[in-house]
């Protein structure tokens, strides 16, 4: 079935279609097994709940409940219907529509049927830790976009988060001001940033191998300063307030969207407007002309008067501040406390993020909130006790990590100039 | 406006890369300057245009000294400089490319494109050019391109206008068009410094001629001097531009390639159905603008390529589908398009290189070791016999000039067994006295009675030294014809019109 689908179209479409082609024979396949395995073969008459109210809406959406093997039977026949239109819409060279979107969503639905047959659901709340979960990973993966479509490889990004997340944990427990910790957060990143720019820049030492060893530095300092200063004196060191939540009128109130969105801590919000302003910026600005143009081609940025070595060094201390901020989320943000490497690989996943996004912001916005559903979605389902391993459902946000990078994305083109510093002379 | 370089010195280490070069272009005129590679030409426009800073000298704008230190201030004096490299970033519009570097904004540093839109456009109506502001760069022909980087000029009101090697990455056709818009320029008061080492164009468009050799001005000359003395002014020592080419017997088909399809791995053909033979004792040369099959054609032959359909017969037997050792043995020389990257590993020694491809074998290997004893009494016989300058057989190859690395990879290719020798732009990027010898060796091989596929962009070397020419477009031979074609027929065919 695959082989001749594949056969009969893979030749006359463009290599965007060819993708989601490959994208939407792999949503068909799962949907039919989901379909046998959960829906006709599965016995279990247990209902499965969802909620999706967190309290304070307008309206109040009812408990939805299924039995569990009629909705995965409605859910993954959806799917396959989903991916079907989607397959023949690529067919006669139209866009798959929305076949993608309600093939993934319909397989994502009739899984959760099965997996919590007799269990709630809490959706709505899924959906916002979801957002938290990935908020670091926006950060981190605007930050490596300031850099990488500048030139610059930022492989440091984990240890900006680390260094924001313990400066602004200090700094806070210290004055006791949530604001202070957010206000030293973006410097702490921003001076990793400036190591990363001196030695990449100036002194063109190996981008990957730098970034490498300026994890490996914050990792150090700060398990040192933990184990010297944050356990023993913890109560003045260590025991830092956090924001609290922010409701935005009348749109905070919204059903489903409201509490996800809108009713989070600034810093939530401070990304809300970073990446609006990234966006515009990156593709609206001269700035963002200029910048596009050194990671693309510097000698030729240079031929017109740009100098392209300052503004890479800019760039690379503003994406410092966007990540350092990012790390305040992990303290101020929500625990208030600092915990030993507790970014916990969120810079890799960034990096991954801005991959998968393929090097704009959208888009690695979008890959920063899949694999935040994808780790949310492990937690909540270990939490309600799903039959799967734990050990299994940990893996599951990484899983989608190497799939998302590695296959489903295609070919993407990373910034021309990408990790090779300029110099005059050697550009040729 | 005019233009003079005085006194300009530039050092680069130990090399003197510029030697007090003195310059002058006047006002509406084209000057043309002449050099082989690495003779410093491009150093020296790199300093007039704010690229490099130079050890001493000054230049003058219009009689005035001005310190040009940034690509700015040479805007800012009116010159404007196209790249031999093309300064325009592929994946930007045509529009993007022109304002970088001189933006206008509105509110919230916007980017404001109407009026650069406007004047682009009259500018380019004005020299009957047809450009879509919106296109991407890299969807363009590379002909186009330039004609971006020369509008991207304009725009900024350059006077005095450097085109480094600009016809190097064109057609014969398109080379003509761009001699038309350069005349036009020079109608319109534009100053021209055109530089180049093809000595056709140099006498078809300059009105005056300065030589550059080592770093330094050696001549001046008139554009009515003759080939044969510009290039020996280049070069200094008389050069023998045609090649003495004897003429003899054609003996037997010796490579026969019979619907040859080569593809990338999405499928797309990149040669599609190609036939041809080549016999012993000729040469095929296969003509074309880069980029229209003829690397993969070469690779395919040579087994290099994954996505082969067809046939390719040596004598008798069938080539495809083998290793490329055993592609080798068959009796195949291989001399591939980029000898930095391809010819040669530039970190080993000389000797090393020149065993590349035999070390496999007696004397040089014995058991699993190899013999340096072997190795090295070879080298020193193959760099006698191909006169590759040296100080020493160990230095790495990447030591060489251009003309001595292509010299060890003819040594090492030409000293197996052999029935066919494929070489690809064996002369791109060579001096003129290395041309020479590249070109006497392989009309040696065709003497001796060994078929010879040429590649080459070139068509001076292509009429120079083929005995047939196929001329390949789009993936496909468009037509072989004989060696007394004409150049302008010869053009055509590259541009893909056949009639």
């Amino acid at each position: 079935m695959k082989s001749t689908l594949a056969k009969l179209s893979l030749k006359t479409l463009t290599a965007t279609q060819r993708r989601q082609t490959r994208l939407l024979i792999v949503l068909f396949i799962l949907s039919l097994v989901e379909l046998k395995a959960f829906g006709v073969s599965n016995h279990a008459h247990a209902k499965t709940t969802f909620g999706f109210t967190l309290g304070r809406e307008w309206v109040i959406i009812e408990k939805w409940m299924i039995d569990s093997r009629t909705g995965c039977f409605i859910f993954s026949s959806l799917a396959v219907l989903g991916s079907l239109v989607g397959l023949a819409r690529v067919r006669v060279k139209k866009g798959p529509g929305l076949g993608i979107g309600l093939a993934s969503f319909s397989l994502m639905m009739g899984f959760l049927c099965w997996a919590a047959a007799g269990k709630f659901i809490p959706i709505t709340g899924m959906l916002q830790g979801s957002l938290l979960l990935a908020v670091p990973l926006v950060f981190g993966s605007m930050s490596g976009l300031l850099c990488e479509r500048s030139g610059v490889i930022n492989i440091a990004i984990e240890g900006q988060l680390l260094a924001g997340a313990f400066a602004s944990g200090v700094v806070a427990s210290l004055t006791h001001k949530t604001t202070w910790g957010l206000l030293v957060a973006p410097l702490a990143g921003a001076l990793i940033s400036t190591l990363l720019a001196t030695f990449a820049i100036k002194f063109s030492v190996d981008q990957v191998i730098l970034g490498f060893v300026l994890n490996v530095l914050v990792i150090g300092l700060t398990n040192f300063l933990y184990k010297k200063l944050l356990i023993p004196y913890q109560s003045t060191w260590n025991s830092g307030p956090s924001f609290s939540h922010i409701e935005i009128p009348i749109i905070g109130k919204i059903p489903i969207i409201g509490p996800i969105f809108f009713n989070q801590t600034v810093i939530v919000y401070l990304m809300y407007i970073i990446v609006a302003t990234i966006t515009f910026s990156l593709f609206r600005t001269k700035w963002g002309l200029r910048t596009r143009a050194i990671g693309e081609h510097p000698s030729a940025a240079d031929s017109v008067g740009i100098d392209v070595n300052k503004l890479r060094f800019r760039n690379v201390v503003i994406a410092g501040l966007v990540s350092g901020l990012g790390g305040a989320y992990f303290t101020v943000g929500s625990v208030g406390t600092f915990g030993k490497e507790m970014t916990a690989g969120a810079g890799f996943i960034a990096l991954a993020a801005l991959i998968f996004g393929k090097w704009t912001p959208m888009g690695a916005l979008s890959a920063a909130l899949l694999f935040g559903f994808a780790d949310d979605l492990q937690g909540t389902l270990s939490i309600i006790g799903v039959s799967i391993p734990s050990e299994f459902m940990l893996m599951v946000p990484y899983i989608a990590t190497i799939i998302a990078v590695s296959g489903l994305v295609g070919r993407v083109r990373a910034p021309k100039a990408d990790g090779i510093h300029y110099s005059r002379g050697e550009s040729h | 406006m005019s233009l003079e370089l005085i006194g300009i010195t530039k050092r680069f280490g130990e090399l003197v890369a510029n030697d007090a070069i003195d310059l002058k272009v006047g006002d509406g005129e084209i000057l043309a300057i002449l050099g082989e590679n690495g003779a410093g030409k491009s150093t020296l426009m790199n300093i007039v245009y704010g690229l490099l800073r130079p050890d001493s000298g000054e230049i003058k704008v219009d009689g005035k000294v001005v310190a040009i230190t940034e690509p700015n201030d040479a805007l800012a004096s009116g010159i404007g400089m196209v790249h031999q490299h093309f300064m325009l970033i592929p994946v930007f519009t045509v529009l993007e490319n022109i304002i970088l570097g001189h933006e206008e904004t509105s509110q919230f540093g916007k980017l404001n494109l109407t009026q650069a839109r406007e004047k682009l456009l009259s500018l380019a109506a004005n020299f009957g050019f047809e450009i879509d502001p919106d296109a991407i760069i890299e969807d363009l022909p590379v002909g186009v391109q330039q004609r971006v980087e020369i509008l991207k000029a304009l725009m900024y009101d350059a006077k005095v206008l450097i085109l480094d090697e600009p016809t190097a990455v064109l057609t014969p056709q398109e080379t003509d068009e761009l001699i038309e818009v350069i005349k036009r320029l020079r109608t319109q008061g534009t100053s021209i410094i055109f530089i180049s080492h093809k000595l056709r164009e140099v006498k078809a468009l300059a009105d005056r001629i300065t030589v550059i050799r080592r770093g330094k001005v050696v001549a001046t000359a008139d554009p009515s001097a003759s080939q044969e003395e510009l290039a020996s002014l280049m070069v200094g020592r008389p050069v023998n531009l045609v090649p003495d080419k004897t003429s003899h017997e054609i003996g037997e088909k010796v490579l026969e390639v019979s619907g040859l399809t080569v593809s990338d791995p999405t499928g797309r053909a990149l040669v599609s159905n190609i036939s041809f033979d080549v016999r012993a004792g000729e040469i095929l040369a296969v003509a074309g603008v880069q980029g229209n099959g003829q690397s993969e054609l070469a690779q395919a032959l040579l087994n290099l390529e994954d996505h082969v359909n067809g046939s390719i017969k040596l004598g008798t037997q069938e080539v495809v589908g083998l290793s490329v050792r055993h592609t080798l043995d068959a009796g195949i020389a291989y001399i591939p398009e980029s000898r930095e990257l391809d010819g040669l590993i530039s970190s080993f020694s000389i000797a090393d290189n020149l065993i590349l491809d035999t070390h496999r074998e007696k004397p040089y290997s014995r058991g699993i070791l190899i013999s340096d004893s072997a190795v090295e009494s070879d080298a020193e016989v193959k760099v006698k016999e191909f006169d590759i300058r040296a100080l020493s057989i160990s230095d790495p190859a990447s030591s060489l000039s251009g003309g001595n690395k292509q010299k060890v990879v003819l040594a090492r290719e030409l000293s197996r067994p052999l029935k066919l020798l494929v070489a690809c732009q064996p002369t791109r990027g060579l001096d003129v006295g290395s041309i020479e010898f590249v070109h006497e060796r392989i009309l040696a091989e065709r003497d001796a009675g060994r078929a010879v596929l040429l590649f080459s962009t070139e068509l001076d070397e292509v009429l120079a030294l083929a005995d047939r020419i196929a001329v390949m477009y789009a993936g496909k031979i468009l037509e072989i014809v004989d060696a007394q074609v004409t150049r302008e027929k010869l053009g055509l065919l590259m541009a893909g019109i056949s009639q």
